[in-house]
């Protein structure tokens, strides 16, 4: 099973849902405002890096283009997936949950 | 004028779970995911309905929609628990229905079991994210 949060972790609890509610080394994908956690020195920075150690932690590219924000913005350890990416990650985990 | 398209789903069984984390009226979210759990009781499929976040609201006891002008659809979920009732006693419906409250999301917002309209497991969040883990098709509001 994959793990994909759509929504800005400054707005809504869907990444704390996620990270409650997921199964360790379940991968987690970031895309639309979801984005948003990924990136450095932030609120929710320590919470992400937390994560980690549990899941795999992917973000969409285009998502990330589209505010402004560049490879270089992204925190450690996360992997910047293009939609390519984000098929192959579907293809490879099955079930997919989304944190609307 | 098209060919009518046939679905055969005889013997074909799948685990579905739906996700509910909305509360009820505010946004379409809810009564989006009872249509398809409906849709899931018709075609005799397996079915988690879980409750987490604010989703826990939408079976809350003693809604009264009268006066916003919407559909009091928690009533909707008492039928549902019946039909699960009769599938349960009912040898040759193979449907395994499960209602799940997310424990934390309950007690975060000073609910408890009998605060719902329906039986209810309550399941704490580690081990609802097992069974999440093991479900073939889920589909979340």
């Amino acid at each position: 099973m994959i793990h994909t949060v759509n929504k800005s972790p400054f707005e809504r609890n869907s990444l704390d849902s996620c990270l409650r509610l997921s199964i360790k080394g379940s991968p987690i994908l970031l895309l639309e405002d979801g984005v948003l956690a990924a990136t450095k020195g932030t609120s929710v920075s320590e919470k992400v890096a937390a994560a980690q150690s549990d899941h795999p932690i992917f973000v969409l590219g285009p998502d990330l283009q589209a505010r402004g924000l560049a490879e270089g913005d992204i925190a450690e350890g996360i992997t910047v997936v293009d939609y390519g990416g984000f098929v192959d990650l579907v293809v490879e985990h099955g079930t997919v949950q989304s944190w609307l | 004028m098209s060919d009518e398209i046939e679905f055969n789903t005889a013997g074909v069984t799948k685990k579905f779970m739906y996700v509910n984390r909305k509360a009820p009226y505010g946004t379409i979210y809810a009564l989006e995911v009872l249509e398809a759990v409906l849709i899931s009781a018709a075609f005799e499929q397996h079915a988690c309905i879980v409750f987490v976040d604010d989703g826990v609201y939408q079976i809350k006891k003693g809604q009264d929609t009268d006066a916003v002008n919407m559909k009091n659809f928690s009533k909707t979920y008492g039928i549902i628990a019946m039909e699960k009732e009769d599938a349960d006693e009912d040898d040759d419906i193979d449907m395994v229905w499960r209602i799940i409250v997310e424990q934390e999301s309950m007690e975060a917002r000073g609910l408890r079991a009998d605060d719902f309209v329906i039986d209810v497991e309550v399941i704490p969040s580690d081990k609802l994210a097992v069974i999440m883990s093991e479900q073939e098709i889920v589909i979340s509001g």
